[in-house]
């Protein structure tokens, strides 16, 4: 669906953002490229959730610039895909979860349902299809969720931490379908709680430290040797035996 | 207490014999009361929802206003829609005064402040809930909206109802726009008041329980429909 010019890089200038007279982030700077899967990390509150939510446009900074390849916010979303933690499904039947998504993107009313069937057999939930979505089980609907995202062919897909409530069976599901969009071409950016699935689905890791952005590095050279005393307290404390 | 009994045998005689005049009064109760729901709510439920969603200037004020406006006293409504429609008023010409018709505008100016309140409540707190994912997907304003409505739409039924309650069990606007007039304006609650001020209380007994039993059987169908769809649709 980008095929009037990609949105990427993503560029992001001095951003920062409070609420209530607290600062939640501040000095984000950061270019973020077409490949690599993004991971952002960080402990409770570091500001990961509200990072993402200003780069995919649904706040807007306290400061700074937040542009796509030049463009607004409002004009890239289109090209934006976002998952959050707890699925959020309407009261009609899978498909038309998916349809309806379709309708939002003005896709052709004859063209919706083959598409979202199309993208439901991608996640594996062909089967349930007519069911309604909210009876389905909660790894079932953040599948669907992700279906969803899938049949709108983003350019980017922001994921946030949309394996926290799920067991490892319905993680290992979703952890599938993430790579089938990175296989795609589909630029994830994603925070995690879980640092396996970090490792697993990253290619690159933005750290994030009360509110500031304390390290970038690849996974494996984050992992192996974190840069910032930050981040090496981090991983130190999450991951006590390394 | 023997009165009590008498009038509670002879109303029970009157409610299994269908009597033809009670017959009429309960029909036209219902005619009227099911009418201006009707149209309340399809003023009121995207009222309600544009008042959740929208933010636009004097939102907060007009919320204020259809709060307050849920506890509108129906002779006040009754005194203003009797003059808007009297000979002299500006809708005289319309000749709806002491008519169904009269009846069916004022319950509706009560009832559309109840819907659209219970709704703008409902669907305000779908929007909590809703509000990225929808933002996300490239839904807002009008659409969002009426995404909201149809997704809580069981939900509504319950404000719906509330509307309902209120238009067949009052009384003070219908008496003065309609005039309780034999066989034309006669409702439910206007016979109640006048058999009751006649000394007839064998027929005002019968027509209160009626009136007991519609709102109660109009609420447990609501109910279980209400159950089943959240059944069906989680």
């Amino acid at each position: 669906m980008a095929d009037d010019g990609r949105i990427l890089p993503l560029e992001l200038r001095g951003v920062s953002f409070a609420a209530g007279g607290r600062t939640i982030l501040a000095g984000i700077s950061a270019r973020i490229e077409a490949g690599p899967a993004t991971i952002i990390l960080g402990a409770n509150g570091a500001g990961k959730s509200v990072l993402m939510r200003l780069m995919h446009g649904l706040l807007a900074p306290s400061g700074g610039e937040i542009s796509w390849n030049g463009r607004d916010g409002a004009a890239a979303r289109r090209h934006q895909a976002m998952v959050f933690q707890r699925p959020v499904l309407l009261r009609r039947s899978a498909l038309h979860n998916v349809t309806y998504a379709l309708a939002l993107a003005g896709v052709p009313a004859a063209e919706r349902e083959a598409l979202a069937l199309e993208a439901l057999r991608e996640v594996g939930l062909a089967g349930v299809a007519r069911r309604p979505a909210r009876v389905l089980s909660g790894g079932e609907q953040q599948r669907l969720a992700l279906a969803r995202a899938w049949a709108l062919h983003p350019e980017v897909l922001f994921l946030d931490e949309p394996t926290a409530n799920l067991d490892p069976g319905a993680t290992r599901e979703i952890e599938t379908v993430i790579r089938a969009f990175d296989a795609a071409g589909t630029k994830i950016i994603m925070s995690t709680h879980n640092l396996g699935q970090a490792r697993r689905l990253g290619d690159e890791v933005l750290y994030l430290h009360e509110g500031r952005l304390v390290e970038r590095a690849p996974v494996e050279e984050f992992f192996r040797r974190p840069r910032s005393p930050e981040a090496a307290a981090f991983l130190r404390g999450e991951l006590p035996w390394l | 207490m023997t009165a009590i009994a008498d009038a509670l045998r002879e109303a029970a005689a009157l409610v299994a014999g269908a009597d033809p005049a009670l017959a009429a009064i309960v029909a036209l109760s219902l005619q009227v009361s099911l009418a201006a729901v009707g149209v309340a709510t399809a003023v009121a439920l995207p009222l309600g929802a544009l008042l959740a969603v929208g933010r636009f200037p004097g939102r907060r004020a007009l919320v204020v206003l259809v709060n307050a406006f849920m506890g509108l006293p129906p002779v006040v409504v009754g005194l203003l829609v009797y003059l808007l429609l009297s000979r002299a008023g500006p809708l005289g010409e319309l000749g709806l005064l002491f008519t169904p018709g009269a009846m069916v505008i004022a319950q509706t100016l009560l009832v559309l402040p109840i819907v659209a309140a219970l709704c703008r409540q409902a669907v305000e707190d779908a929007w909590r809930e809703y509000e990225e994912q929808l933002r996300s997907l490239g839904a807002s304003g009008a659409r969002a909206a009426l995404t909201l409505v149809w997704d809580i739409r069981f939900s509504l039924v319950t404000a719906v109802l509330a509307g309902l309650g209120r238009a067949l069990s009052e009384v003070g606007a219908v008496i003065i726009v309609g005039g309780n007039i034999e066989g034309v304006t006669r409702v439910m609650t206007t016979a109640i008041a006048l058999e009751t001020s006649k000394g007839d209380l064998a027929l005002a007994l019968a027509l209160g329980f009626i009136l007991i039993a519609l709102v109660t059987l109009f609420n447990a169908a609501a109910q279980l429909v209400k159950e089943a769809a959240e059944r069906r649709y989680g």
